[in-house]
């Protein structure tokens, strides 16, 4: 019964190959089997967001998929949007407006705000409410997410506008 | 929070999942987005020796709306729901009522055919096709058949659908007329204290049809036709929308639980089938 099958999951523009139970959730396999700990453990119960990564281009609760489903996936972590020498727009924004206390949440809350964006460039404030409303935060009071996602639309925008 | 270990399938055709439910009987079960069905494996509240994926089973998925009415492929996500102009232009009950489903990433994955399959009084969707009297096409091993939503939800989990059939597709004409998805719930993600679906249309300044259905406040979605027919032939005053809330509170049977009591449910029903009404005849 706990035959293990062959996983290939493309991470970050990576290709891995690696045996798990079809079982195991996309969040160990990430964390444990491919030391990828940007996504993290908040509640494993579909509640608190702070697992989400970007899977075939939909904002999805890794501690929500098995590996088995994910298997042949393209996932996107927040290792894969910034890197501490290269930050995204968004860690910019969010380092900038003080969009963190812990940091526990943040990395899912990025990786959801960049789908976001990426699906609605210029969101009004209630839109970013409510798109990033499968994300918990028990610091911030999420005021200054808020702020640093609008912050980061703008810069964007007009970062797009400058090139065009 | 480790489910109990199974045997995974991808089929790439429905022959290929019929024959596996065929094989493995009720040791068998579909997966769809897994949003109703991962958190109850983790829970070990389900146990399934044998998941059979559907995601890629191409003809499980899209959205068509033309003459004969409008099919929703059982493998369409919420995301894609709100996501298709077409489809809110044709029916935007179904919008509004997705928009008010879990959180944008459950949205992303969990599926309308899930969401009628699964059988918990606490999804939306069920009541949602009640209310717009949908077929739910389910094919087995002996070809497919149709079931109206009105007949197809027995008990908390226990549907007409046999072990071996699968949900492929919802069809239902186009609905006319002004609409409205109300739902009360503690935080956004959460299942509904109370929710009602409505859809009513206007003749000369009087409702000429309504149809109502309510959710989570019953063992399964209560279609209450005895609910229209107070609003039915009325101006839509005060006096009928009492009367209306009064026949749906004859027809509920809710239980009470982490929510609240019976007597709270039942105000809360009363309320958002009362602001339901309102808004669905202002867009009458
Ligand atoms: C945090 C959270 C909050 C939620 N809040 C809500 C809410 O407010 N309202 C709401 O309605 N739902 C809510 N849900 C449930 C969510 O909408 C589910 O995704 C949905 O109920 C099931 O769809 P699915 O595609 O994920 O189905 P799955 O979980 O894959 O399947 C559910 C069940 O249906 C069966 N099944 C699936 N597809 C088919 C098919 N085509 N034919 C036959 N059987 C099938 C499966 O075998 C399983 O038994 C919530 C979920 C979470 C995690
Ligand atoms: S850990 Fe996945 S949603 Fe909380
Ligand atoms: S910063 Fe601590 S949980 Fe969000």
């Amino acid at each position: 019964m706990s035959n293990k099958m062959h996983v290939k999951l493309n991470v970050n523009g990576e290709d891995h190959e690696f045996l798990a139970e079809p079982r195991e959730l996309l969040i160990y396999a990430l964390r444990e089997k491919l030391n990828i700990t940007g996504p993290h453990v908040g509640c494993e119960t579909t509640h608190c967001g702070a697992c989400t990564v970007t899977m075939n281009g939909k904002s999805v609760k890794s501690c929500t998929v098995f590996v088995a489903q994910a298997n042949g996936a393209e996932v996107t972590t927040i290792e894969g949007l910034g890197q501490p020498d290269a930050l995204h727009v968004l860690q910019e924004n969010f380092k900038e407006h003080h969009g963190l206390q812990c940091g526990f949440c943040t990395p899912g809350m990025i990786t959801r705000a960049a789908k976001l964006l990426e699906e609605n460039p210029n969101p009004t404030e209630e839109e970013v409410r409510f798109g990033i409303s499968g994300n918990i935060c028990r610091c911030t009071g999420y005021q200054n997410i808020v702020k640093s996602i609008l912050s980061a639309a703008s810069e964007l925008n007009s970062a797009k506008e400058a090139a065009q | 929070m480790i489910p109990a270990a199974f045997e995974y399938y991808r089929p790439a055709s429905m022959e290929g999942v019929i024959a596996l439910l065929e094989e493995h009987g009720d040791e068998a079960r579909v997966i769809a987005g897994g949003h109703s069905l991962i958190p109850m494996m983790k829970l070990r509240m389900a146990e399934v020796a044998h998941l059979i994926d559907l995601q890629d089973i191409a003809s499980l998925s899209g959205i068509t709306i033309d003459s004969d009415g409008i099919r929703l492929g059982a493998m369409t996500t919420q995301h894609d729901i709100i996501g298709s102009a077409a489809l809110t232009a044709a029916a935007p009950i179904i919008k509004e009522a997705a928009l008010q489903i879990a959180d944008p990433q459950v949205r992303y994955m969990g599926t309308v055919g899930g969401n009628v399959a699964n059988g918990d009084p606490g999804n939306d969707m069920p009541g949602l096709m009640q209310c717009l009297d949908a077929q739910f096409h389910l094919l087995g091993p002996d070809g497919e058949r149709v079931v109206a939503a009105r007949d197809f939800y027995e008990a908390a989990y226990m549907t007409d659908r046999e072990d071996e059939e699968v949900l492929v597709e919802i069809t239902f004409a186009a609905p006319t007329g002004g609409y409205a998805y109300e739902k009360q719930k503690r935080k956004i993600g959460d299942y509904a204290t109370a929710a009602a679906a409505v859809q009513m249309s206007k003749v000369d300044g009087k409702v000429a049809t309504a149809s109502i259905a309510m959710t989570n406040l019953s063992d399964t979605p209560i279609w209450s036709e005895e609910t229209a027919e107070a609003l039915i032939g009325t101006t839509c005053d005060d006096a009928a929308i009492k009367s209306a809330i009064a026949a749906m509170l004859g027809d509920i049977d809710p239980t009470e639980d982490n929510r609240g009591p019976i007597a709270f449910k039942c105000h809360a029903a009363g309320i958002v089938l009362g602001r339901a009404i309102k808004r669905a005849w202002s867009r009458a």
